[in-house]
């Protein structure tokens, strides 16, 4: 039988990305602008609700769905790519795998419809890597837990309206206890703080959280108190994927971009398509971004059955597609020679945004780490 | 309301090549679009469900593979679409080919038929007209804009230089032109939804037909022969300043009786 759901998705992401997203890739990133009429776009289509499930006003795709709308939008502007990849692996994902009923039905339907934006925040000044040394506190009260503390380097920050947050809410027996809660834009003692200046991805929003005495109401604790660790860590798993499709957007951007334009330079009298090294370089380049691919196909599928490799799976997608991309971009920097160091085309800009790739989310270390500590711990 | 959208499903000529030993259309692996007048169809169907209430039915006649564009349709936000299909209709011109539409319309019910101005394969224009004329219905063409108040369709008919604002009753038929509105993309709630749905199929035996007016047998367009368009492909260099290129280039084209 013919899958049409999956003809006709890549079909409609194709034509959205080549006609709505590709035009104004350049321009937010020279501007450092938030894509909002864009975001809008994709939220009319319904690309924000891909894996939510249809009774909270989601598609209820899956998330090959998801991942090859992340991996599309990326190969024309990173910037866009990360936008939809925050939002639904770091904000809704969690929300809809450990959120009550209510909580479900509160915020799931406006993260499904683009109304509102999701984004998380776990990073803290003194908390990158080590997200353990957490300083946030959120004090249990009567009626409602006290939020105290910063987030820095938040994507779609300033841009959401709702925000999984990991606070500490007191001592465990092996450290801090953390918690997760869901927080709302616009609360009072809620603020934004400094907007990053980045290198890459520069249309998206990285912003700092503030809270200061943020009323969080009790019945906005995501999952159990103390599982906030878990639920980081579980939500970055997913998020890994989201970042790894980014990558190989990005790897194949730069890729489609290269070869068309080998073929048009000539030098020394020839298509620079018609050099060995050209064509060296290219087959590495299509080589690297294939085995991506399939990488980033099957942690997909992993979080889809919740396979219990997921945590090893998502970490070899991300280390593997996001070194990918760095190497594949730097290649169609070189191989466009002069022309690819200036603005006037996409691959310098595509080389910036995937550096980025191999540091958030967990850096190529940090996924090493889980790779290996899998390994020996048999 | 009850709309009918009647859409094509055909090569995407933009991306068609010509096999440059046999000098046709290489059909073999090029993708299939729906007619870009048609998808525009659609779209005005869509919107005046959006401002008047309607249930939007889109059908097309030809091989099982059109399922796609009509799955497309789905995604789109139509609500439901009927293939045409049975062996019996191959060979239709676009006189058998209306006739067969125009017995499926009238099986369905319809009281605002749309179809694309033309296909971009065979760019006959005829469909359309003649389905109107078989159902005796009104029909106005070349629509850039269309609107629906009461039991009244009104619509701007685009000439060259000039339009008409005309009004008819439904039931009604209207070809549309690709530029009255940019069709919009398909959706993720409908491209899940159109997964549960069946297309439904209607064939010879579903229909009360003549089978002497259709198939090849009910077609009176006989095509004698066709040909592809050859290219002159000698090219002249020459370097000139820009006073004396102009000159010859206004010179060569006279010759050609281009001018």
């Amino acid at each position: 039988m013919t899958d049409y759901k999956t003809i006709l998705f890549e079909q409609m992401l194709k034509d959205f990305a080549e006609n709505e997203v590709k035009p104004l890739a350049q321009e937010i990133d020279e501007e450092e602008r938030f894509p909002a009429e864009t975001v809008a776009k994709m939220a009319k289509l319904g690309l924000f609700g891909i894996i939510i499930p249809r009774q909270y006003g989601g598609a209820g795709a899956g998330y090959r769905e998801y991942i090859f709308a992340v991996e599309e939008i990326s190969k024309h502007c990173g910037t866009t790519g990360v936008v939809l990849s925050a939002h639904t692996s770091l904000c809704a994902a969690p929300i809809l795998e450990f959120g009550t009923e209510e909580q479900k039905q509160k915020y799931l339907p406006d993260l499904a419809t683009g109304r509102k934006l999701g984004g998380f925040g776990l990073t803290e000044p003194n908390a990158g890597t080590d997200a353990g040394n957490q300083q946030t506190t959120a004090v249990e009260l009567e009626d409602c837990y006290l939020l105290n503390g910063s987030k820095i380097f938040i994507t779609n920050g300033g841009e959401a309206a709702t925000y999984v947050v990991i606070a500490v809410t007191g001592k465990g027996p092996k450290g801090p206890e953390m918690s997760a809660f869901i927080v709302e834009k616009g609360w009072e003692g809620f603020t934004f703080g400094k907007h990053e200046k980045k290198m890459g991805i520069r249309g998206s929003a990285t912003c700092e959280l503030i809270f200061e005495n943020v009323r969080v109401p009790k019945e906005n604790l995501l999952g159990k108190r103390g599982e906030g660790f878990k639920i980081a860590m579980k939500t970055l798993d997913g998020g890994r994927i989201g970042i790894a499709a980014q990558a190989l957007g990005i790897a194949e951007g730069a890729l489609d971009t290269t070869v068309a334009y080998v073929k048009s330079r000539k030098q020394f009298g020839r298509p620079l398509s018609a050099f060995q090294n050209t064509q060296f370089q290219l087959a590495d380049m299509a080589t690297k971004t294939a085995a991506a691919r399939a990488l980033v196909y099957i942690a997909a599928d992993a979080k889809q059955n919740k396979l219990p490799t997921l945590s090893v799976n998502a970490a070899q997608a991300k280390l593997f597609a996001s070194e990918t991309a760095m190497e594949v971009t730097t290649k169609a920097v070189q191989l466009h020679g002069g022309y690819g160091y200036t603005r006037e085309y996409p691959v310098e800009r595509m080389m910036r945004d995937a550096k980025i790739t191999e540091i958030y989310e967990g850096t190529s270390e940090v996924q090493r780490m889980v790779i290996s500590g899998a390994l020996l711990k048999k | 309301m009850k709309i009918i959208v009647c859409i094509k499903q055909v090569p995407n000529t933009t991306e068609i090549k010509i096999d440059p030993v046999t000098n046709t259309l290489k059909r073999d692996g090029v993708p299939s679009i729906i007619n870009p007048d048609d998808k525009t169809a659609i779209e005005a169907a869509l919107r005046l469900k959006e401002t008047n209430g309607a249930t939007v039915t889109v059908i097309s006649m030809g091989p099982p593979q059109a399922e796609k564009a009509l799955r497309e349709a789905l995604a789109m936000g139509a609500d439901e679409a009927f293939l045409i299909t049975d062996r019996a209709f191959g060979g239709s011109d676009t006189l058998a080919t209306s006739t067969i539409i125009a017995g499926a319309i009238e099986k369905l019910g319809a009281d605002l038929v749309l179809c694309g101005r033309q296909a971009i394969d065979g760019d006959t224009a005829q469909v359309g007209p003649q389905i109107a004329e078989h159902l005796g219905i009104p029909q106005i063409t070349y629509a850039a804009d269309l609107s629906c108040e009461g039991n009244c369709i009104r619509v701007k008919r685009q000439f060259e230089d000039r339009y008409q604002i005309l009004e008819a009753d439904m039931p009604c038929l209207v070809t549309v032109l690709a530029t009255m509105e940019k069709p919009r993309y398909m959706n993720v709630w409908d491209i899940v939804a159109q997964d549960e749905k069946e297309i439904g199929k209607i064939t010879f035996a579903d229909l009360t037909l003549d089978p002497a007016r259709i198939g090849l047998n009910g077609s009176p367009t006989k095509v004698k022969s066709t040909a592809t368009k050859q290219f002159d492909k000698t090219i002249e260099t020459l370097e000139l300043d820009p006073a004396e290129a102009a000159k010859t280039i206004v010179a060569a084209l006279q010759k050609r009786h281009l001018l």
